[in-house]
């Protein structure tokens, strides 16, 4: 009997897998998947959305792009400089920055993300207000110094003071929640390809963002992506910038690890 | 036997004066089924198919193929064509009513379960996804699926 059952799951498992192995030998992804099998959200995108992605010129996120590069050289706050005054060029001086953030900031004993390394600047360097979360500016400044690292892959340090954080942050990527008691790997690594309604799920990889999003008709950052998934859930979220989705931050690119910034990517 | 046998009590959240008329309602786990129907109202077929198919209600739709003309149908649940040739009606119910007494690594959610859940957002605090009477609604017509 219970050969019975092994040999019944086994041919499930065969059954199951010819789509996908399928679906994927179609396409030679490139740099977006990787041997290890995770993949790019890129992959399950349509291929509408990915040729959107691809041409500079179709792609809206290189508005909030261009955005980024006017403020760079704006100086701003009491002290009267721009970030080119201290950071040059930043195809040269943040090449590279977006592929390591989120990393352990040893002045707060805590991780710090890009949009608030940026406002750690503006606040202790500049003299100017700290933009709000999800404004424009912020997202401006955050997709284009992310954009520098565009290609190159995703890196972050997860050992050493990082470790504690890291450990938190995939505690919350496993742990359920919400009215319908779902946890993130339920849908992004149980039932990635898998459809919920029209929607394909994809493995949750981060290293698209801030990502230009259809359905959003804007660019938005991974907090907000990460809230959207929270509300869906029907669980109660944390405000972006919290600790909370900074050390999920972390997770998140660590599962990324490898795969190229995409910064700006365009997704349904 | 006792081990197979529970007594759990959910709570009946009625939309409307829920504070006067909300009482316990018990129901017994014997042998992987919820044998006795949840409320004292048969299930309504009709209703239940609107329920399954709506996503601010039961939503099955987004995650199981149901029959019928329905477009996008989620995958990440077994199709509930023919699901009544396969199950029985006591079955179903402790499916709809907490899955994860059968399988506890399940995707499904416990659809009249409202304790043992984690940071459920404030409207929805102490309030199962479906009411007895939807989950008896939604099973009159999972049991039309020969």
């Amino acid at each position: 009997m219970r050969t019975a059952l092994f040999a019944v799951s086994a041919v499930v498992a065969v059954l199951r897998l010819p789509a996908a192995v399928a679906a994927d030998a179609a396409e030679d992804w490139g740099p977006y998947a990787l041997e290890d099998g995770r993949r790019s959200g890129y992959t399950y995108a349509a291929s509408e959305t990915r040729a959107m992605q691809d041409d500079e010129f179709e792609n809206s996120g290189y508005i909030w792009v261009e955005k980024g590069a006017e403020l760079w050289d704006e100086a701003d706050g009491s002290v009267g400089q721009a970030c080119s005054d201290c950071h040059g060029d930043a195809p040269e001086s943040m090449r590279g920055v977006g592929a390591r953030y989120p990393v352990f900031a040893p002045e707060r004993e805590k991780l710090i993300n890009l949009e608030q390394r940026i406002n750690q600047c503006r606040t202790e360097r500049m003299g100017a207000e700290p933009w709000t979360w999800e404004s424009e500016p912020l997202l401006a400044m955050t997709t284009y110094v992310r954009h520098q690292s565009q290609g190159m892959p995703v890196s972050p340090v997860i050992d050493g003071p990082a470790a504690p954080f890291f450990e938190t942050g995939k505690a919350f990527y496993e742990k359920r929640r919400g009215q319908l008691d779902l946890a993130c790997v339920h849908c992004h690594e149980m039932n990635a390809g898998n459809m919920l309604r029209a929607q394909r799920l994809s493995q949750g990889m981060s290293n698209g963002f801030p990502t230009y999003r259809l359905k959003w008709q804007t660019i938005g950052s991974l907090h907000r992506r990460i809230r959207g998934c929270n509300e869906d859930v029907r669980a109660e979220t944390y405000a972006p910038g919290s600790d909370e989705y900074v050390n999920l931050e972390l997770y998140l690119a660590w599962r990324a690890r490898g795969l190229p910034v995409e910064t700006p990517a365009v997704r349904n | 036997m006792a081990s197979l046998r529970r007594v759990t009590m959910g709570l009946v959240c009625g939309l409307l004066a829920a504070a006067a008329t909300a009482a316990p309602v018990a129901y017994v786990v014997e042998d992987y089924r919820i044998a006795a129907p949840l409320t004292a109202t048969p299930g309504d077929a009709v209703r239940g198919e609107e329920i399954a198919t709506t996503r601010a209600l039961g939503n099955c739709l987004t995650c199981h193929v149901l029959p019928g003309d329905y477009e996008f149908p989620g995958t990440t649940g077994p199709t509930l064509v023919g699901v009544a040739r396969r199950l029985d009606a006591g079955q179903l119910r402790l499916r709809l009513v907490d899955p994860k007494q059968i399988n506890p690594y399940t995707m499904m959610p416990a659809y009249f379960r409202t304790t043992g859940l984690y940071r459920v957002a404030p409207e929805y605090v102490g309030k199962p996804i479906l009411s007895a009477q939807q989950v008896e609604d939604v099973l009159a017509y999972l049991l039309t699926l020969r």
